[in-house]
């Protein structure tokens, strides 16, 4: 898979639902459409509820990884205004 | 805008909802709001919108807290007996929530000073107990073209319907004339179930909300009435008035100067 470069990161280890969401949320309304989010995480709930949420909110979920044994990252392309 | 950390996690719950997001809170936050009355209906609308971090709420009213008042009038308490309401009103909201900019007003409203009153805010909310007062802020909010969240409520029944001026009817295009002061029920007849203004003022709440954000339907070209005793809610449509003496083609009312709204009516 090509290596996609995020415009921004967002670390948000350490936060719990649904401040997890409430912060990816607020940081993707604050980009351009076609930008890319990097969500770095360790809440696993948050693994599931973040990349459906952001589809519900009309938002492309590009990739959802495990990079090791607590933490994932996730990649959204923001589609909408 | 950016939002504080407490900001955050106050408004979380509007910030996750599709419709909202964090550039709704925002509208939310830069909006003005002008509450008249701080009663039954004043109380739970000034309530709930502070709670959603409106920026500025002025409210306005000359009575003072009884302890009558304390059945269904939720700014207000027992501590409060004998403060001027929207004192005792500016000290629940702000205790409820600092980040909102409250202006209280011990006035009556007239013909006199309202324009100037309601003057720079977005949206005015009806929460007054007479017919004087509710063709007043009417005509007054039609001749500026300001959004107007109008109720009234009695014993068991509340009815709810907002006004945008141009857009749909107004309060005169639904009662052309005021009812003559022997046909409004008097102070002794005029009880109140307490909850029914929290139902109906959260209703206009509600409204002002959508008015603020642009989302969903707004009553503006109807009439909501809730029967509490039978538990309905009909929604009845307003057509508006092409004779409306305010709205119409061809109005007679066009501006405040010389108006008399008088009327023998009970008030509080």
């Amino acid at each position: 898979m090509d290596d996609i470069i995020p415009n921004k990161k967002l670390d948000i280890r350490g936060l719990k639902c649904p401040y997890t969401f409430v912060r990816s949320k607020l940081t993707i309304e604050s980009m351009e459409p076609g930008q890319v989010l990097e969500i770095l995480l360790d809440y696993q709930e948050a693994s599931n509820s973040i990349p459906k949420s952001m589809e519900d909110h009309g938002h492309k979920v590009l990739r959802v990884e495990k990079i090791n044994a607590t933490e994932w990252i996730i990649l959204v392309r923001k589609e909408n205004d | 805008m950016d939002f504080t950390e407490e900001q955050i996690l106050r408004y979380s719950r509007h910030i996750i909802l599709p419709e909202i997001g964090g550039k709704g809170q925002a509208k939310i936050a830069k909006a003005k709001v002008f509450i008249i009355g701080a009663g039954g209906l004043g109380c739970p609308v000034g309530f709930f919108l502070t709670a959603a971090g409106v920026g500025t709420i002025a409210m306005i009213d000359d009575d003072f807290v009884e302890l009558s008042n304390l059945q269904r009038q939720i700014a207000h308490s027992t501590r409060t007996i004998g403060m001027p309401k929207v004192d005792s009103a500016r000290a629940t909201f702000e205790a409820l929530n600092p980040d909102v900019d409250f202006i209280a007003l011990k006035q009556r409203i007239t013909a006199e000073n309202i324009m100037q009153l309601i003057d720079g805010y977005d949206i005015v909310v009806d929460g007054s107990d007479n017919f004087p007062t509710r063709y007043l802020i009417n005509d007054a909010c039609v001749l500026m073209g300001k959004p107007l969240a109008s109720a009234a409520i009695l014993r068991f029944e509340g009815q709810v319907t907002t006004i945008i001026p141009g857009v749909g009817h107004c309060y005169r295009c639904l009662f052309e004339e005021m009812p003559p002061a022997g046909l409004v029920p008097s102070c002794q007849e005029a009880g109140v179930l307490g909850v029914l203004p929290g139902i109906i003022g959260g209703l206009q709440a509600m409204e002002v909300l959508k008015i603020i954000l642009g989302k969903g339907d707004v009553l503006k070209e109807s009439l909501l009435i809730y029967d509490a005793l039978k538990t309905t809610f009909r929604k009845v449509k307003v057509p508006r008035n092409p004779d409306c003496k305010v709205c119409g083609k061809h109005p007679t009312i066009t501006s405040m100067d010389g108006a008399n709204y008088g009327g023998d009516y009970c008030q509080g």
